[in-house]
């Protein structure tokens, strides 16, 4: 049911519950709340480790479903912002907010995580002792408290799903090797099928063609364009020829703000972007 | 069949048949051999034997436990001593109280004392013995691990703060004033439920019950590491960062299997004092609880049945040793263990499970 629903519904027994946001707008709490189109809002956040600004009054805004790249040169604060966006990091100032009504400041990590953003790290992050399949069934979205864990079966929907994600990744052969004895760029992709077990709607990743072979790094872009969509993604990279076959938006960060905006095209041909990237 | 799926994850067929093999020789050839036999006969087990592979399997307890939270969740505890310590002073209160249940333990009416301290009240009741046996190492071990998790200690100086804790409980118990008999701790137990405790019946029984806890937590065990639960307990031991972002809190499933793995050493201290006799802060000692993770490392992290074989190994060869060539023990012990951690990462399970595949292929 989404809000509008909800609201018609109530108004008949005149027993609106929850907290109204604006006109038209009933929070249910853990729902995400895309209407106005955007998936994330980041205002003004700022975070500072002993006086240094790693974010500086950071404002960034992401449409659902769009495959959004963010470039910047080292110490810009791309991590940090990723560490914001999924609890790592509380910022010292701003807001960070997970469509209309999730606070994301609010949350900590697995909290983040089962509202639905999922986060690829710079280096791969796998179970290693764990076997991929595995490691695909530990990360599928499901009940995750202690006592659903001690009686925990996989069912034959849930099966069937896993398999579904290994010949997504290309893993389907290496089901029962342990995670740990993968080439790099099978965990990269370990991690990715992980990311979407958990069924998000956010995926955040980080450099996530780092280490590839080209031909990986072009399989890769091809996935993350079919997931495009279907998913909203935020891809932190540093290798320009990937971005220019994935990205339609790309954002350049520069000393933890917003430096340019746009095309790959248009930021390459700024001025400031240039300056900041040759130094001169 | 779908029975049958369920038993074996827990155990293969050859984990079954060793099990069974166990329970045989101590729930029914120990017991025939000590008690059918006169003493001096040549088939005669001796009661010392008994209560040496009792102990043995107390200890075995203890590092059973112990690789729950080191081995599979990465937890490394330099201070389950006082987990042990403390299911057996809870045990030792009950058998102190056995000796005189109308009057004061002994060592209170040597110090002079005219009443019982108020935490002593109730322990001259069995079932509230045992109650405490399992109360309050529980709630040290879930306000302890409560506190370290959730400020998120880990690695190193989490096995230093658990070290300082056994040292700190150590010293508080050496005390008279606290109330446990001092650094003499409690001894010269008389009966346990009415029986005598240094009758044969009573020692066998006691055996006998200790061979069955092993038994139990060690399927208890299997039953948890076999399930989505273990799997998230190893995946947090290689990747906590990756868990928290999985959507799992790593403090319910931290907190759950340590405060199992200390009511489980408890429990083992509980059986242990009755058979051994004896319990004093000794057992609180930084270098005993350091000793629980020797023998987990040589029997092979991460495997259950190795630190059993690790407690009964590294026991057998210093219940010798300490007879024999006493000023040597400590030497070796440290030998074997630096043995094992150059050569055998994964300890004699490892090697085991290596010469096995070799075998195979």
């Amino acid at each position: 049911m989404n809000a509008l629903d909800a609201i018609r519904q109530d108004s008949d027994t005149d027993n609106i519950s929850g907290d109204a946001t604006g006109i038209g707008h009933v929070i249910e709490p853990g729902v995400l709340d895309t209407t106005h189109g955007p998936i994330l809002y980041l205002e003004d956040i700022t975070v500072s480790f002993d006086g240094f600004k790693a974010l500086n009054a950071l404002t960034l805004t992401i449409d659902r479903g769009e495959l959004h790249c963010i470039i910047g040169p080292n110490g810009a604060g791309k991590t940090t912002m990723m560490d914001v966006i999924t609890g790592k990091t509380r910022p010292d100032s701003g807001t960070a907010f997970f469509g209309q009504t999730i606070d994301l400041t609010r949350l900590n990590e697995p909290q983040i995580a089962q509202a639905g953003i999922g986060r690829k790290f710079q280096k791969p992050t796998v179970f290693e002792e764990l076997t991929v399949y595995e490691n695909l069934a530990l990360a599928m979205k499901t009940d995750k408290s202690i006592w659903a864990s001690l009686f925990f079966r996989l069912n034959g929907e849930q099966r069937a799903r896993i398999d579904e994600i290994l010949a997504l990744i290309r893993l389907a052969d290496e089901a029962r090797r342990q995670a740990g004895m993968l080439a790099h760029g099978q965990k990269q992709w370990l991690e990715i099928g992980m990311l979407l077990m958990q069924e998000p709607q956010l995926l955040l990743l980080d450099e996530p063609a780092a280490g590839m072979t080209d031909e990986e790094t072009a399989r890769s872009g091809e996935l993350f364009l079919s997931l495009a969509g279907r998913y909203t993604l935020i891809v932190v990279e540093h290798d320009m020829e990937f971005i220019r076959q994935i990205s339609r938006r790309v954002t350049v960060l520069h000393e933890g703000s917003v430096l340019a905006s746009g095309t790959l095209d248009q930021v390459q041909a700024d001025e400031r972007v240039i300056e900041v990237y040759l130094g001169r | 069949m779908l029975e049958k799926t369920w038993v074996f994850r827990l155990l293969g067929p050859k984990g079954w048949s060793g099990l069974a093999l166990f329970a045989c020789l101590a729930l029914v050839a120990v017991p025939f051999f000590n008690l059918a036999f006169p003493e001096g006969h040549a088939l005669y087990l001796s009661t010392h034997w008994v209560t040496l592979i009792g102990k043995i399997m107390c200890y075995a307890i203890v590092a059973l436990a112990m690789d729950l939270v080191w081995g599979y969740t990465g937890i490394l505890s330099l201070g389950h001593g006082v987990f042990f310590a403390l299911g057996g002073y809870a045990m030792g209160m009950y058998l102190m109280r056995a000796i005189d249940p109308a009057g004061l333990p002994p060592f209170m009416v040597f110090l002079d004392w005219q009443s019982l301290p108020w935490f002593w009240q109730g322990t001259q009741h069995f079932l509230y013995a045992i109650f405490l046996v399992v109360f309050v190492p529980g709630l040290l071990a879930f306000l302890f691990g409560f506190f370290a998790f959730r400020s998120r200690i880990k690695g190193v100086y989490f096995s230093i703060i658990t070290q300082a804790m056994t040292l700190a409980a150590m010293l508080l118990f050496f005390r008279n004033e606290t109330g446990f008999g001092g650094n003499n701790g409690f001894t010269g137990f008389q009966s346990i439920l009415g029986h005598s405790i240094t009758a044969p019946e009573t020692r066998v029984v006691l055996f006998a019950l200790t061979a069955l806890t092993l038994i139990f937590f060690l399927l208890l065990g299997r039953y948890i590491v076999t399930s989505r639960l273990g799997r998230v307990l190893m995946a947090i031991r290689d990747a906590e960062s990756r868990v928290m972002f999985s959507g799992y809190d790593p403090l319910p499933y931290k907190l759950f299997i340590w405060t199992l793995s200390a009511v489980i050493c408890a429990i083992a201290g509980a059986l242990f004092v009755p058979q051994v006799g004896i319990i004093n802060p000794g057992e609180m000692s930084p270098a005993n609880s350091i000793e629980i993770a020797i023998w987990v490392a040589v029997g092979g992290r991460g495997t259950l049945v190795g630190p059993l074989i690790g407690a009964g190994v590294i026991n057998g060869v210093k219940s010798w040793f300490t007879v024999s060539f006493p000023e040597y023990w400590l030497y070796v012990l440290g030998f074997i263990f630096i043995l094992v951690t150059l050569f055998l990462p994964r300890g004699i399970a490892g090697l085991a499970g290596r010469f096995a595949k070799e075998q195979k292929a």
